[in-house]
């Protein structure tokens, strides 16, 4: 058999790492750090600023454990490389209490036993928080009956939004209790 | 057990590492970051079967920020494990696509997989056989079943029986090969002291682990840790160690520095097991009343080249329904394919969606209630050992079941039953698995300031045992669980089985009663004193188990399921499921009926969902990703709910309790197709529903 790299596509010529300085402020904090362009966000904050919150469930944006909030929408942290997000405001799971006050929706997670495992729990998190965002802001989803109106946050309406987010353990049935809690 | 004033054990309680997980403060393997780490990324082979001739190590090592690319020539040596896939990089065999041939360190991760990417492989190819099929000549019959079942059982003259039965059913079924995939995928961090070894791993089993991977590195097993605090899901996945955790720590060793390696999603489709698939002959033969006089249920399952994983597929049959005459086998090829692992209740998941689909396809053709059915073939005994049960209440579920699901006025007939666009329909199937129990080890302590501290090296992947071990203790202790801390995922800390089998919290939970109450009685001999060094008991099950008697025990159930089939599409949607179950006493309702419900989730999943496909050609899983191997998103699960029949069985253990992580999977992906027969009146044996089948 003929010798070849073992991912095939065009072999590209080796050359150094580039880096490049940026400021990232993260959960309010600012880290001033010298990224690899070839780093995600979620590997920046994973394996650079010990923020381990957000999850690493398939690198592939194919499961939501990664899910953060840039600007306050959510995104997937896996998808999203570090150097491109110099000045934006990034939210992890770290951040949503105020202090010693968690979050509602980090509350009726556990009243709710939203989780088992609680690797996507992250994920789901942050997404709740930005889905609640979005459906507060008017936006509609694809089972919107009337999408003039503000949604009303109802189990298929939560369903559908937070199906991004995969859950192995099964909690999504306490996942959409503890959202519909929150949201209405 | 020791009569509490509360009791903790059947009240609800939050799980005790909520706060952490919601937060991310809980840390799982790949989390912990210790000084001078380096990342390694291991390199799958792309051929399904043959040698690696040559690796270019030398080119690899020049790319920026690569330390070592360690293969099966420059490797470290290994003792010869038991289970040939953890020999790994010990010889220039390929067993199967994907299978690891070599592992890049360098300094930062994407320094790892670049360079892993860019590694250059020669292989010597030889022809593949990845395809299993019911007369494949290499067909066997292994010498027994997973953990200790006898291969095959026969019982009074089932052809005859068949062949004389007025009502028959002759079918075969099959279930494809499905991924457990854990949320959190197979994670190493591998540190060397000296001759002393610490792993922080994503495992089911800290002691298993240990016990493995020591031998392996020449190690007493003293010198090896397994520290797992928090574990991202398993499904069985993680239970016994896989090739990645031994590719960190040989890499840890030979670069001389920290390594972490997580495997990616798409090679956990090779290398970290998966659900063998099955193809499954069922025949039923019963007489005018529906009382069965035969079942024979016969199996043939895959695995590796290397190593021989034998799924118990037909043992729940053997439990499930009385019948004089009957059958039950399991036959076994092996193919150029990745070793198949336990999956959520292995053996029962697969095995009941053809019995169960055979008994709704027996109720069709004897024109007999589905649940009416089941409830007439209750056997007083387990119908193959004779032993009594230690208590049975399947048909107590199916009743109470019945009730609330509203199945009493149900028209049998199919497909005549239109909401719109959708054809409506309901299903019923049963559930069983079996309550295991084995020895383990815990210590329990008090200390001056009135705490308890009580440790085994038992494992929570999300069951809620760190939570239903802290009710156990408390109650035995006579105190709250607030004074008591309930220390885990730790190998050294007192040995345990793993979490898996559904025997967890039945074996721990022994261990810790009996560590608990030597502490509570020594307490009680110095009238409440507690010494400033403070005392400390410990225990180990092994006699206690091995002198239990001699019952047939297993947890029962009962799933019903409401679908709806798009008469235009094929689509089909679960519009409710219900399931009832008969698992001893319950220790965490709140914890348990999680535990229920997420396994009926699975079980939609897998009857809906999941498949991996296999590559005839490069003998691979095509579809190894989440794009494309689906599993049920949020959007898929509607209405589930669990119940439960409290039993009080003094033959269990302790806490009375049965396991209850895999029963609810079991029979869910029957319920399905029988609701989805019962909608449209077209009878789908081949797992997943999906819509071609439907559509024709």
């Amino acid at each position: 058999m003929k010798s070849e790299p073992n991912t095939p596509g065009q072999e590209v010529p080796v050359s150094a790492p580039v880096m490049v300085d940026l400021r990232l402020s993260v959960n309010r904090d600012s880290y001033p750090i010298t990224v690899d362009t070839r780093e995600t966000l979620l590997d920046t904050l994973r394996e650079r600023l010990d923020l381990t919150g957000a999850k690493k469930g398939c690198d592939h944006g194919q499961c939501g454990a990664c899910t953060v909030l840039v600007d306050g929408r959510r995104m997937k942290a896996c998808l999203a490389l570090t150097v491109t997000l110099d000045d934006r405001e990034i939210t992890t799971v770290e951040g949503l209490a105020d202090g010693d006050t968690p979050h509602p929706l980090q509350a009726a997670f556990i009243e709710n036993d939203a989780f088992q495992c609680g690797y996507c729990t992250p994920g789901q998190l942050c997404s709740a928080v930005g889905m609640l965002a979005e459906a507060s802001a008017g936006w509609p989803s694809s089972v919107t009956a009337d999408v003039t109106g503000e949604p009303r946050l109802d189990d298929e309406e939560i369903r559908e939004r937070m199906s991004g987010n995969l859950c192995r353990c099964g909690a999504y049935v306490n996942i959409v209790a503890a959202i519909g809690q929150v949201a209405r | 057990m020791t009569t509490a004033a509360i009791p903790y054990v059947g009240s609800t309680m939050d799980r005790i590492e909520g706060p952490e997980k919601v937060t991310g403060r809980a840390r799982y393997a790949f989390e912990h970051s210790p000084q001078d780490l380096a990342y390694a990324v291991p390199v799958p082979a792309t051929i399904a079967r043959g040698e690696v001739r040559s690796i270019d190590i030398d080119a690899v090592v020049q790319l920026p920020g690569v330390i070592a690319a360690i293969w099966h020539g420059n490797a470290p040596r290994l003792s010869t494990p038991e289970n040939a896939e953890l020999a790994v990089l010990q010889s220039p065999r390929v067993a199967y696509r994907g299978q690891y041939i070599a592992v890049v360190v360098a300094e930062t991760l994407q320094d790892a997989r670049e360079a892993a990417r860019r590694l250059r492989v020669e292989y010597d190819a030889e022809p593949h056989d990845v395809e299993l099929r019911v007369d494949h000549p290499g067909m066997y019959r292994p010498d027994q079943v997973n953990p200790f079942y006898p291969t095959d059982t026969e019982m009074g003259d089932p052809d005859s029986a068949f062949a004389a039965a007025p009502i028959v059913v002759d079918a075969t079924y099959s279930t494809p090969a499905e991924h457990n995939n854990p949320m959190e995928p197979h994670a190493t961090v591998a540190l060397w002291d000296g001759d002393g070894l610490t792993l922080y791993d994503s495992t089911q089993g800290a002691s298993t682990i240990r016990d493995t991977l020591a031998p392996l590195f020449g190690l007493p097993p003293e010198n090896l840790r397994v520290i797992s605090p928090h574990v991202g899901g398993g499904f069985g996945s993680k239970i016994n160690p896989m090739p990645s955790v031994v590719v960190a720590a040989l890499a840890a060793k030979q670069v001389g520095r920290p390594v972490k390696l997580s495997v990616t999603r798409q090679q956990m489709f090779a290398v970290t097991g998966y659900r063998t698939p099955t193809i499954q002959r069922v025949r039923l033969g019963a007489d005018a009343d529906g009382r069965l006089t035969t079942i024979v249920h016969e199996a043939f399952e895959q695995s590796s080249r290397i190593y021989e994983f034998a799924e118990q597929t037909t043992t729940p049959t053997r439990v499930m329904y009385a019948a004089p005459n009957r059958r039950t086998s399991h036959r076994l090829v092996r193919l150029d394919v990745p070793t198949p692992t336990y999956m959520r209740a292995p053996g029962e998941a697969p095995g009941m969606f053809a019995l169960e689909s055979a008994m709704d396809e027996l109720a069709v053709a004897g024109k007999i209630d589905p649940v009416e059915l089941r409830i007439r073939n209750e056997p007083a005994a387990d119908p193959e050992s004779g032993l009594p049960f230690s208590s049975r209440n399947l048909v107590a579920c199916l009743r109470e079941g019945a009730r609330r699901f509203g199945w009493a006025d149900r028209d049998p007939a199919p497909g005549v039953r239109r909401r719109g666009r959708w054809l409506i329909g309901t299903g019923v199937a049963s559930s069983t698995y079996p309550t295991y129990r084995r020895p383990s080890q815990a210590s329990a302590r008090c200390d001056p300031d009135g705490m308890f501290t009580v440790r085994i090296a038992a494992s929570d992947i999300g069951t809620g045992a760190r939570t239903a071990l802290t009710q156990i203790a408390a109650d035995t202790l006579r105190t709250s669980p607030g004074r008591v801390r309930v220390e885990i995922g730790d190998s050294a800390m007192p040995s345990a089985i793993m979490a898996g089998g559904s025997m967890g919290t039945a074996s721990w939970g022994t261990a810790v009663v009996r560590a608990c109450q030597s502490l509570a009685e020594e307490l009680d001999r110095r009238y409440g004193e507690v010494p400033a060094a403070g005392l400390e008991t410990s225990a180990d099950t092994t006699e206690e188990i091995d002198a239990q008697q001699r019952f047939s025990r297993h947890a029962f159930g009962a799933q019903f399921a409401e679908v709806a089939v798009d008469s235009d599409s094929g689509e089909t949607r679960v519009l409710r499921l219900l399931g009832g179950f008969a698992a001893g006493r319950i220790i965490n309702p709140k914890t348990a009926r999680s535990q229920f419900i997420g396994g009926m989730t699975m079980g939609l999943s897998m009857a809906l969902l999941e498949e991996s496909i296999m590559d005839d050609e490069f003998g691979d899983y095509l579809n190894h990703d989440f794009a494309q191997y689906h599993i049920a998103a949020c959007a898929d699960v509607r209405d589930i709910d669990a119940f439960w029949i409290e039993e009080d069985d003094p033959h269990l253990n302790p806490m009375g309790s049965k396991g209850v992580g895999e029963i609810g999977i079991v029979g869910t992906a029957a319920a399905v197709a029988n609701a989805v027969y019962h909608a449209t009146g077209v009878r789908i044996r081949d797992l997943p529903i999906t819509l071609d089948k439907l559509v024709r």
